[in-house]
């Protein structure tokens, strides 16, 4: 016998066999139709931004920990999922030294600098965006209109021909809902952000997530933004089903607010956690400097979550009556 | 028929019971016993032989005088060759009495058959269980006649039989209860006399539902159906802790640092139900269990019977050997069981299992940093948030351990089990644990 093989642990012997770095491909694939659908509407140019910013995250990673002599982590596929999420969030006009930008602040401040995957307290995909949002917003606050042309506006030299995505034409209050928009914003006929557009495939890569295994994304976070908006719509007398389906509402409460890190623990801090985030993005949306504020808002709650961690659930045996 | 659980927490690993449909096999035919002085929870053991001595089957060799311990008797019938330290299962050393088997399993006198047990009052059954050294058989060896004796405010409405066998690979009660369900069924009756109790309740997990039906028949027959019930629990890990059958059967907490008569009850496992029929009736001590060997290390995997103090290696050889290559040793079940270095162990009261696993079973992971991803906080029974006293564990911060409620874990193993990181929480969860115990004395 070889005994010297054998291997001494704590229990338990057995482990679940999903591992971090599976999680994140997993959540990386479910994306890919809307990344796909993101390239077929706008063209060759969002393939690029998307492969620069994915590159580019990966690659500050891997510079930063060879600098500051860490070990090299990109293998967990986090920075990757980072690099994608973060160019589904830009406008597809996005000049890519500028998506470059975003993702290296993205990487190096919003995570390495906090400590690396765990520590970091705000997403640091939206942080990436925030950084280049705030820092050119004459040039990405522009919605390019879908096209469906694969060269199109690469190869002409005339500038994009940008719309008024629903969400502008809301805040100059010249929105008329009716039954094709609803369908346009679902099936991504619309301008906007690369990734946020087709509902449809937002969503279907959340069913792509519960097929294979259903504790990939906690649903109560998603759910709970979704009917706080539609509650504070309302209550603004305004079109529910259009706050839900317009903007990145769909891609941020299922894709970003549930990110593990940055989003709280305990049941009862996701739920005030997605109550803020939605109640935010309506509020934002009607009285904030620009027409669309999912990100902010699940940035702001992402600097809450530490204090609704606070919310420790009764211990077993606690609190009972004897 | 309603199937009961607790609701919070719990996971469900692959079941794994290759060995359910194995019979029970004895094994006694070993050349040498060593015998562990301190093989229960509480004070060890003196040795009351010497070296040299000749001893017999049954007979007492270790005993101490103080309240939570628990006797030893010989298994077997030889000559006593050394006393020394032995490396138990859960890794600490006890010192154990070596015994060369004469093979004639001669009995001592003080095993003697009792014909009428009914003439016996609460305080003589407690003694016979006491003097027979048993203890629970389901893993912690805890002293039965301790757990037996409630203190005299606190009443017993329901007495719990532990039936739910929630660990993966594990099938020796599940055995016990199908091929000893009648004699289980006669330690139920002689516990019933010791606590006078509304209700007897056995919980089963649903899994082994022929296993209750059994019991029931034994139960039918001997018209004490109006006292006894069968529950069928939910499949699901731990549905076995003492603290969780209660909650899934009377929907009672246990309070925290409290005991289960707390909540009018008293827990007892089918195991330690059967010795406690073999002591009372059959005046037989504590000196075999059933254990299951089973995983993909050993060529046949088997529910055996054996003498206490058997060497692992011995019931390893009895079924056919190893196979392949060995990367991990278990005692107990795999999800609170202890990972040894070697076979060169001794079975104790309370080793339940003896797992042998091979690359198939063992996957060696690299523990990644928390992602807060919260799956150990959902699968933790009893609701605490893992993740955070990992943390201030690895940090040391004791005290903010503590108020995350470090000293409620009952080291199930369910965090563990989910982490996506493959973080050792229990094992850091522990080391808290350990610090705090050893501040408060």
């Amino acid at each position: 016998m070889k005994d010297n093989k054998v291997i001494v642990s704590s229990s338990p012997h057995i482990r679940d066999p999903i591992t971090t770095a599976q999680i994140m491909r997993l959540v990386f694939i479910a994306l890919l139709p809307a990344a796909i659908w993101g390239i077929y509407s706008f063209g060759l140019q969002v393939f690029l931004i998307i492969i620069t910013s994915i590159v580019t995250s990966i690659l500050s990673e891997f510079l930063y920990q060879v600098i500051t002599k860490q070990k090299i982590t990109i293998k967990d596929g986090s920075a990757a999922l980072t690099g994608l999420l973060l160019a589904l969030t830009v406008s597809p006009q996005t000049p890519l030294w500028m998506i470059a930008i975003g993702a290296s602040c993205a990487i190096i401040i919003a995570k390495q600098l906090f400590g690396g995957l765990g520590s970091n307290f705000v997403n640091p995909a939206l942080f990436g965006r925030a950084v280049i949002f705030l820092s050119w917003t004459a040039i990405l606050n522009k919605w390019p209109k879908p096209q469906y042309n694969f060269f199109k506006y690469f190869t002409s030299t005339t500038p994009y021909i940008t719309t008024a995505t629903p969400l502008d034409l809301f805040r100059s209050g010249n929105l008329q809902i009716s039954t094709s928009l609803y369908k346009d914003l679902f099936f991504g006929n619309i301008g906007g952000s690369i990734g946020e557009t087709s509902k449809l495939l937002l969503l279907l890569g959340i069913v792509f997530l519960f097929l294979i295994r259903k504790d990939i994304i906690d649903l109560k976070i998603p759910f709970t933004i979704i009917l706080t908006v539609a509650v504070t719509s309302i209550i603004l007398k305004q079109d529910p089903l259009f706050h839900i389906l317009s903007g990145g509402l769909i891609i941020g409460a299922f894709y970003m607010a549930t990110d593990y890190v940055t989003s709280p623990v305990t049941n009862l801090g996701k739920i005030i956690y997605g109550i803020g985030i939605g109640a935010l993005t309506v509020i934002i949306r009607n009285f904030g400097v620009y027409p669309e504020g999912v990100s902010f808002a699940i940035l702001s709650m992402n600097v809450v979550t530490p204090f609704l961690d606070q919310l420790k659930p009764r211990i077993f045996g606690t609190g009972v009556k004897k | 028929m309603k199937v009961l659980t607790f609701k919070k927490g719990g996971v469900h690993p692959k079941e794994n019971k290759i060995t359910k449909d194995k019979k029970i096999e004895f094994f006694f035919d070993v050349n040498d016993i060593i015998v562990p002085l301190h093989q229960h929870t509480g004070a060890p053991n003196q040795p009351l032989v010497n070296v040299n001595d000749k001893v017999l089957m049954g007979e007492k060799i270790g005993d101490c005088d103080a309240k939570v311990s628990s006797p030893v008797h010989s298994p077997i019938s030889g000559e006593v060759v050394s006393i020394e330290n032995v490396i138990l299962p859960t890794g600490k050393f006890s010192l154990c009495i070596k015994i060369k088997n004469d093979k004639e399993y001669k009995l001592h006198e003080s095993v003697v058959k009792r014909e009428n047990i009914d003439s016996l009052d609460k305080t003589e059954l407690l003694n016979i269980i006491r003097e027979s050294g048993i203890v629970g058989m389901g893993g912690a060896a805890f002293p039965t006649h301790i757990k037996l004796t409630p203190p005299p405010n606190k009443k017993v409405e329901y007495l719990i039989i532990n039936g739910a066998e929630c660990e993966p690979f594990l099938t020796c009660d599940y055995r016990l209860m199908v091929e000893e369900s009648e004699n289980i069924v006669k330690g139920v009756e002689i516990l019933m006399k010791i606590l006078e109790p509304k209700k007897v309740i056995f919980g089963i997990e649903e899994n082994k539902k022929d296993a209750a039906d059994e019991l029931y028949k034994i139960i039918k027959n001997k018209n004490l159906s109006n006292i006894i019930d069968i529950v069928i629990l939910k499949t699901k890990y731990p549905q076995g802790s003492e603290k969780h059958l209660i909650k899934a059967i009377i929907g009672k907490e246990v309070p925290s640092g409290g005991l289960p008569f707390d909540v009018g009850c008293i827990v007892q496992n089918v195991g330690t139900t059967l010795a406690i029929k073999e002591a009372v009736c059959d005046g037989m001590p504590l000196i075999e269990r059933v254990l299951t060997i089973s995983g993909s290390g050993v060529k046949e995997s088997k529910n055996v019977k054996v003498k206490i103090g058997t060497l692992s290696r011995d019931i390893v050889d009895y079924c056919g050997g190893i196979e392949g290559d060995l990367r991990k040793i278990i005692f107990g079940g795999p999800m609170m069981g202890f990972s040894s270095y070697t076979l060169d162990v001794p079975i104790t009261k309370g080793t339940s299992g003896l797992l042998l696993f091979t690359d198939k079973e063992v996957k060696e992971y690299e523990e990644l940093p928390c992602i807060r991803c919260g799956r150990c906080a959902n699968s933790c029974p009893m609701y605490l948030m893992p993740m955070f006293i990992d943390m201030y564990s690895r940090i040391e911060d004791f005290d903010k351990a503590k108020d995350f409620g470090a000293l409620d874990c009952i080291e199930c193993g369910a965090c563990g089990y989910v982490c996506p990181s493959k973080r050792y929480l229990v094992q850091s969860i522990r080391y808290a644990k350990n610090e705090l115990i050893k501040r408060k004395k």
